[in-house]
């Protein structure tokens, strides 16, 4: 490396030498839900390169769903045309009701995956009032490796039908070697009616 | 705003404009470490391009597709003083995990007390039961996630960090596990030098990588 831009390696101001790919979070897409049946992040398609990072970041915000119901995501290994990858997880959560009588901290036997192909959920039932919605992230580990497993690690604060608080811890990983060029976020049923998803890489 | 820093905002590569605040970004990265039968990797502050000093109020290690090379390996890491002699300062520490097995026969949220510290000068485990190994059977399992670091500077404060990994552990039928390890270094002294390392044999390969966060304009 020679010239201005080694002159200006190591500088903290003014003009900078990037890093790789102009910075360590790098906002790849964000996707407008507008009664949306789904919102897929596919390879090849509006900048996705899910070749590009060693660690991708989803963040969803104000997620709010037609009806009330599961929001949820999966893989794919064929660029999109099916969302089936084998998973295993894990789910816990802790809830409060706005009434404040109903607390806990626990497992959740009934929303975890084992070896499974469905979604992979954050909480059942979001709620659907014109004021409900939820935010979260989701991180995902090499997902073009064709050596290991890819894990993810997520969590999700939302507004449960019956009027909780709920923040709900997903981890897990695809259990294949294959590598994942595709994610799609849905509902479990309904559309997703609002609420934007935004993929970042980190370099 | 006009000339050469003008005529370079908005670009991506080569020389850009700093972002506001300096620094390139909130985020910087620091240094990449790629294991291959190590021992240990080591962030050593003025070693091989690594800070750890008082220039970022937070550092940030994630671990990508971290393997063991053997299956009772447990990855841990711990911290050496400013002019301290070895990895080996005071811990106190919280760790809990959430897991669940392929075949579905086991899953459960709880603390484990094999995996927490008090007052102890060992390493600090990441993960409690081991990694999967490179014997033929479970070479596509590994390790990912991160662990923050808080005040490593700081000669009044203890120095907090906290971790959320999750692995895949070696069973008759694997398990996902996702643990959540919390602690501090029991000491005014600022900490300048991190290790990882298994508990048995070698990091056969992964990524590590430091990244400093900025707090202020």
């Amino acid at each position: 490396m020679s010239g201005i831009i080694a002159q200006n390696s190591g500088r903290h101001t003014g003009l900078v030498k990037a890093s790789s790919g102009g910075g360590v979070w790098n906002l790849i897409k964000t996707y407008t839900a507008s009664s949306d049946s789904d919102l897929s992040f596919v390879e090849g398609t509006d900048g996705v390169d899910f070749t590009a990072y060693d660690e991708f970041v989803f963040k969803f915000n104000n997620i709010h769903p037609s009806a009330h119901s599961a929001f949820g995501f999966n893989g794919s290994i064929d660029t999109g045309s099916n969302y089936n990858v084998t998973k295993t997880t894990t789910v816990f959560n802790a809830y409060h009701d706005e009434a404040d009588s109903t607390t806990n901290l626990g497992y959740r036997t009934g929303e975890d995956l084992a070896q499974s192909t469905a979604f992979q959920n954050f909480q059942q039932d979001w709620g659907a009032d014109n004021d409900q919605a939820g935010s979260g992230y989701l991180h995902l580990f090499s997902p073009s490796d064709t050596t290991f497993v890819k894990h993810f690690i997520g969590r999700a604060s939302n507004y449960h039908d019956a009027d909780y608080a709920i923040d709900c811890y997903v981890a897990g990983y695809f259990n294949t070697t294959s590598a994942i060029d595709a994610v799609q976020f849905k509902m479990s049923t309904g559309t997703i009616d609002a609420g934007t998803i935004s993929l970042y890489g980190i370099s | 705003m006009t000339g050469i820093i003008s005529d370079n905002v908005g670009r991506t590569s080569g020389l850009i404009k700093a972002a506001s605040g300096g620094g390139g970004g909130v985020w910087t990265k620091i240094k990449t470490l790629t294991a291959s039968a190590d021992a240990t990797l080591d962030f050593v502050d003025g070693s091989d391009d690594v800070t750890l000093d008082s220039t970022y109020p937070i550092y940030v290690f994630k671990f990508i597709n971290i393997h063991a090379a053997t299956d009772t390996a447990i990855f841990s890491f711990q911290g050496n003083a400013s002019g301290g002699s070895g990895y080996n300062e005071t811990i106190t520490s919280t760790y809990f995990e959430s897991y669940h097995q392929e075949n579905d026969a086991d899953s459960s949220l709880t603390y484990n007390t094999s995996g927490d510290q008090g007052q102890g000068t060992a390493f600090q485990n990441l993960s409690q039961q081991g990694l999967g190994v490179a014997d033929g059977t479970e070479d596509d399992m590994c390790l990912n996630g991160e662990l923050w670091l808080f005040g490593l500077s700081s000669t009044t404060f203890v120095k907090h960090f906290i971790s959320s990994i999750n692995y895949n552990d070696k069973s008759a039928s694997v398990y996902s596990n996702n643990t959540f390890v919390s602690g501090y270094f029991n000491t005014t002294s600022a900490i300048d030098e991190i290790q990882f390392k298994m508990s048995a044999d070698e990091i056969d390969s992964g990524k590590i990588k430091l990244y400093g966060l900025k707090d202020s304009a």
